[in-house]
This record gives C-alpha cells, structure tokens and sequence, in this order.
C-alpha cells in the first residue's frame, strides 16, 4: 500500500530505542584458553575497566588447578545512558593438564546448564517479565600463537562448542608474529576450520540477508 | 551455583567501549525483521471505522462498503505491507463486520470476537511450545489494540457497549473513541466524554492507559488521558482551506478539519496510537494479556508449576519420574512378554509330551499285536510241523505197505500206480491237513497238483497256497 503523507511509522524505532535502554541489556561472555594466554588482559582492555582479576598478581598464591574450574565475575557498567550487566566467566585450568582429556566437560556443562535455567524460568505457567538471561553469549576461544596450525584440542574443542555456543577464536599475544607470519597463520587456521567444518561465528547460515552476508564475508 | 562468584558492582569504564550502539543494533534487527501491528475496529455498520483507517494511515485500503444486513457477526482480517522510510510494517485491520446490526444484540455480538482474540493467542502459544520453533519469523497476528467506536448520541454508553468493553478488556488493549465526532456540538462533547468514562469506571471497565512511567512521554501520556475518548473525524477527501489542501469534511456550513485540534482530536490519537505508543502496546499484549491467556490455557489443561509439596517442578525431577515410569511401563511389558512366552513353552511342551505319550501308546498297542501274530505264527506252525510229521510217519507206513503190496502183485504196471499213486499220495498229503490219511489220500486227488515238489516250497509257494482252499483258510 502506497501512503500518500507522513503517517509517523518510523517513531516506533524511538520507542523501541527507549524501551530498550531502560530495560538494560545482559551480556555474557567466555574466555576459555590456556593460562597466561592473556585472557584476562584482552578483557580488561577490551571493556576498558578491571573486568577481570589477573591470576599472576604478586603476593597471590594461585596454583593451576587440577580441573577445570569456571569462575564468574558480573559487572554493571554504563555508557551514555546503556545499562549493560557484564558477565565474564573464565576457565582457569583449561588445556593446563598433561592429560588434558574432556576437559571441555565442564565447560559444555555449564553452557548446557545456563540454557536449561533459561527454558525452566520459560516454561513456567506464571513466568517473569524478565526472565534472567544467564546464556552464554559468546566465547573467545585463545589460540596460542605457534604460527602452524591449529592444535588437537583447538579443534576438539572448537567443534564441540561451535555447535551450542557462537565461538570466535583469537589468535592470542599476536605480537609475537611477524605480519606475514600471522596473514599465513591466520590462513591455515582458517582452512583447518572449514576442513573440518567447524562453523565459527558468524555462522553462515544465520546470514539472514545479502547485506549480513556481505558483512560477515569480510569478517570471516 | 557452584560456578558463580557474583560480585556485581559498578564499574567505570576508562574510555569509551563502544556498546552504546546496541539499542541502534536490537532497533536495526527490528528493521530488518519487520514487525506486525494489528489493529480490531470494533463498532456499528457504517459509524466511520474504514474511513479512519484510511486518513490514520494516510492511504486508501481498498474496501467495498459493508452491508447492513449480516446474518451474525464475523472478522474479517486484512493485512496491508506499509513502508515508511526504511520501516517495514504489516499491518492488520480486523473489521467486526455485522456488529450491532443484528435485532437481538445478545452474547453472540461478542463471542466470535472474543473467539477471534483467544485463536491468535491459541496460534502464538502453540508455535511457542512447538519443539521446532522459529518464533522470530512468525507473523504474529494477535490483536494489539482494539478501537471500540461509541455513537455519537451526546447521551451515554449503550449497553452493548458496556457488554462488549467488558468482555473485552481484559484480552486486549482497548482505546474508546467517538466517532463521527462532528456532529457533536462542543459542549455536548464535554459532558458526553465525562459521562462515558464515569461509566466505564462504575462498570469496571479496564480501558488501556497510557504509560506514564518514563519521563520521556510521561508528561504527553497523562494528557492525553485526561483527553479520552477521543472524539474523531476521519475524510480521506481534501478541501481547500486558505492556500492549503487539507483533509477535511466539508459542509453546507462550514468545513471539519481532520487535523485541526480544535475541530477534533484526530491528531491526538494519531500521536497515541502509533507516534507514542505503539511499541508499549505491543508490549503489553504480549507481557499482560498473552501471559494471562497462557496462564489459563495451560492451567486448564492441567499443567502445574509446583507439585502437591509445594516444592517448585524441578525439570530435572520431572525428567527422572517420566523416566522412571517409562522404565516401570516396559518393565512390566516385558514381564508379560516373558510370562507368555513362558506359557507358550509349557503349553506346546505339555502338547509334545501328550503326542509322545500317544506315540508311545500306539507303539505298544502295534507291539502287542505284532507279538501276538508272531504266537500265533508260532503256533501254526508248530501244528505244522506236528501234521508233517505226522504226515511223514504215515508216508513212511504207507510205503512200506506199498511196497508190501506191490511185490504181491505186478511191478511195472504198479510202478505207474505207484507213480500215480505217489503222485497222488503227495499231492494228497501235501494238500491234505486233516487227520484220517486214506481218505485224505482219495479225496485230494481231485485237487489241482500244485507246482512245487516238496511241502516246505509249497508253502513258501504263494501260487500254491492259493490254488488250495484248505491250506488257505487254515493258514490264515
């Protein structure tokens, strides 16, 4: 149908601008990698604030330990008028041991753990306004920089979580290669990725029109 | 949780991170997604309910003019693609068509709206506990504001009016306007409104209100509250007035025009209707009265969200008795296979031995019998070997006499009777079982002469044996 005049249509994306600053935005990240991998740095640069504590501070006696652990830290933080509820769980502990079998267990289980929380509070009869979002938004997975390829538990690892969670995969401390190293690096990552057909965030098929798959292209 | 070490505290960020731009995101998403606005005019035939759509949205939805004469009330939904800049709208107009037209204006005005209401809740429901869902790209079609037009009697609410807004208020989001409003001189206006909505309040009548809780439209919001109903005139023709066409009703007397405040409040409830407050209203169909309609279906089919201790439905508890009845169910399936296999085996087991034991029966009967014929083989032929010697003692004799009588007598004519004769004695005592051997001797020589020479082959002979009666009868 063709409007002859201004109706006001597009005073509803005000509307809904308001109505979602007021009611806050959660965000949950994961940072799962080997320690000193720089987790904790890349987050508190990254959210420009002490998000994270470092685990090698002086005086503190933090021993790896023997499985992997998740630990949670919320923040509340704000920017012009954006209430945002920051949470950052780690996994110290992750690919640390000599055996290093499973060690995503806990982790899948957490995420497996966070979803059902979400579908108990939905399926209610009397269900909240809203329902508290604990879900694992996204993990940055740290891969360490040996400028060859992808390790082993890299791509176990990727492949189990790529199917419940969106991964993205950083190459860690990138400072250590040089730039034709790390161009190459990032090439055999990305082939190893789709020899495998771990699908990586963005997902292709999420891609829900030429622009988002333009977009994602470059991304990727 | 064993995971969580929740320190929730503000931090303060050291420079700027960025993640104002998520409403701008959720918003662009929203665009790109499109969204749906459904809109049910409720009100007699021919009371202006097309007409207001057309100037609220600036267009001509194509429609014929409804007929006076429905037999019963029925929706009638239409849905328009609207585009305004870069937003995508789909817009549906449900008409009540034949509302208050009917002679007996009794419940069957209202329940096939309350119907058409309760269906689209019923379809988001169901598509939001499909397991497979994909709620995002459902074209959501329950109602999200109901325009109820009152007539403008100057007077106050027809009863059909209460009724309806009754029924209705607590399924959907209901703005009263007046319709038709230029007909309404100003005062009656006044005293018409606060009659109405004095009426709506004693009758509890729960009209949708706007929200006053964020400063932003707060102020605007109670306004207009204050200003309802609305008191409406729509015209999608244009008249010139000054130097400017606008759109207006033009009169004998004088001209009505729509987007004059002073003439009616049209502008006002465009302003409330989709400039202000149309997401708070999609909002609250969804969070209120869909939740309530959820609440009762659900509750109706018997779904619980506690259990008899009162103790909150743990999922996993309900997984583990699901799973355990289903256990117990096949257990017991599987007893009762077993016991019928159990049975079937004893009973074709009993059958077996029942068919051995019959056997077995049979077996010892044939034995039986078979051992009597041999006795009575036996017996025979110990009476036969009794008569053969009997038999050789009197041939014997006989050849003694024979041979006596012979040297009395002629020897070569004998020797043919002799031959004869012994030819005839053994026929005769060949076939010859009874005791007296002279008269055996005569009369068997009128009996065929068997083929075999000795008795033992003559009765291993069965020619022979058939050829005499006597031998056969006591044979056998």
């Amino acid at each position: 149908c063709q409007l002859f005049g201004y109706v006001g249509i597009e005073a509803v994306l005000d509307q809904m601008k308001i109505k979602t600053m007021k009611m806050g935005f959660e965000f949950n990240i994961m940072v799962v990698g080997q320690s000193g991998l720089g987790k904790s740095t890349m987050v508190n640069t990254l959210f420009k604030s002490k998000v994270s504590r470092k685990a090698s501070q002086p005086g503190q006696e933090e021993r790896i330990p023997k499985t992997v652990q998740l630990q949670s830290v919320t923040h509340v933080i704000e920017e012009k008028g954006v209430k945002m509820k920051l949470t950052v769980t780690d996994t110290p502990g992750f690919g640390d041991q000599i055996n290093n079998n499973n060690c995503w267990d806990p982790i899948i289980k957490y995420i497996n753990e966070q979803y059902e929380r979400y579908l108990r509070e939905e399926i209610l009869i009397t269900r909240k306004r809203k329902i508290p979002d604990t879900r694992v938004h996204g993990c940055v997975y740290f891969v360490p920089p040996t400028g060859h390829w992808l390790r082993p538990l890299d791509l176990e690892f990727m492949r189990r979580l790529s199917k419940i969670v969106n991964v993205v995969p950083v190459i860690a401390k990138a400072d250590t290669l040089t730039l034709e190293e790390r161009a190459e690096f990032k090439q055999r990552i990305q082939q190893d990725l789709k020899t495998h057909a771990i699908s990586v965030y963005p997902q292709e098929d999420f891609d829900q029109d030429p622009d988002d798959r333009a977009l994602n292209d470059r991304i990727r | 949780s064993p995971y969580q070490n929740e320190e929730k505290r503000n931090l303060s960020l050291g420079g700027h991170v960025g993640f104002d731009s998520l409403p701008d995101q959720l918003v662009s998403k929203s665009v790109t997604q499109g969204f749906s606005f459904n809109i049910l005019c409720v009100g007699e035939t021919g009371i202006g309910k097309s007409t207001l759509m057309n100037t609220l949205f600036n267009t001509t939805f194509e429609t014929e003019e409804a007929s006076h004469y429905e037999s019963a009330v029925r929706l009638r939904p239409r849905t328009y693609d609207l585009q305004e800049s870069n937003v995508h709208l789909k817009l549906t107009i449900v008409d009540a068509v034949g509302f208050g037209d009917q002679i007996n204006k009794d419940e069957r005005q209202v329940s096939p709206i309350v119907e058409y209401i309760d269906t689209q809740f019923e379809n988001y429901l169901q598509e939001e506990l499909k397991i497979r869902r994909s709620l995002f790209n459902y074209h959501d079609t329950r109602i999200h504001v109901c325009l109820y037009f009152i007539t403008p009697t100057g007077h106050s609410l027809k009863s059909l009016d209460l009724v309806t807004m009754k029924k209705l208020d607590s399924k959907v989001n209901i703005i009263p306007i007046i319709a038709k409003a230029d007909t309404i001189s100003k005062s009656e206006l006044h005293k018409f409104k606060i009659k109405i909505m004095s009426e709506l309040v004693s009758n509890g009548v729960q009209i949708y209100q706007f929200p006053t809780d964020d400063e932003a439209v707060a102020e605007i919001n109670s306004v207009m509250n204050a200003h309802l109903p609305f008191a409406v005139v729509g015209s999608t023709e244009e008249v010139k007035v000054g130097n400017k066409l606008v759109r207006a009703r033009q009169y004998p007397w004088g001209v009505v025009q729509v987007e004059n405040e002073s003439h009616c409040d049209f502008v006002k409830l465009r302003e409330m209707l989709i400039r202000v407050n149309m997401e708070d209203l999609r909002e609250q169909t969804h969070t209120r009265h869909y939740e309530l309609y959820r609440r009762c279906k659900l509750e109706e089919m018997g779904f619980k969200d506690t259990d008899p201790d009162s103790q909150p439905f743990s999922l996993q508890e309900t997984y583990e008795t699901k799973r355990k009845e289903f256990l117990g169910e096949l257990q017991k399936k599987e007893e009762e296979m077993r016991q019928m296999f159990v049975n079937k085996v004893k009973e074709t087991e009993a059958e077996l031995k029942e068919k051995e034991r019959e056997l077995h029966e049979k077996f010892e009967h044939l034995k039986r019998i078979h051992q009597e014929e041999k006795r009575k083989v036996e017996e025979k032929r110990r009476e036969l070997e009794e008569e053969m010697n009997a038999f050789n003692r009197r041939k014997v004799a006989v050849e003694t006499l024979q041979s006596q009588s012979l040297q009395a007598t002629s020897q070569q004519p004998l020797k043919k009777d002799k031959d004869k004769k012994n030819r005839s004695v053994i026929t005769g005592n060949q076939s010859g079982v009874s005791l007296s051997s002279s008269k055996v001797m005569i009369t068997k020589t009128t009996v065929e002469p068997l083929n075999c020479s000795s008795w033992w082959h003559a009765i291993q002979c069965c020619s022979c044996l058939v050829k005499n009666a006597t031998w056969r009868e006591g044979f056998l």
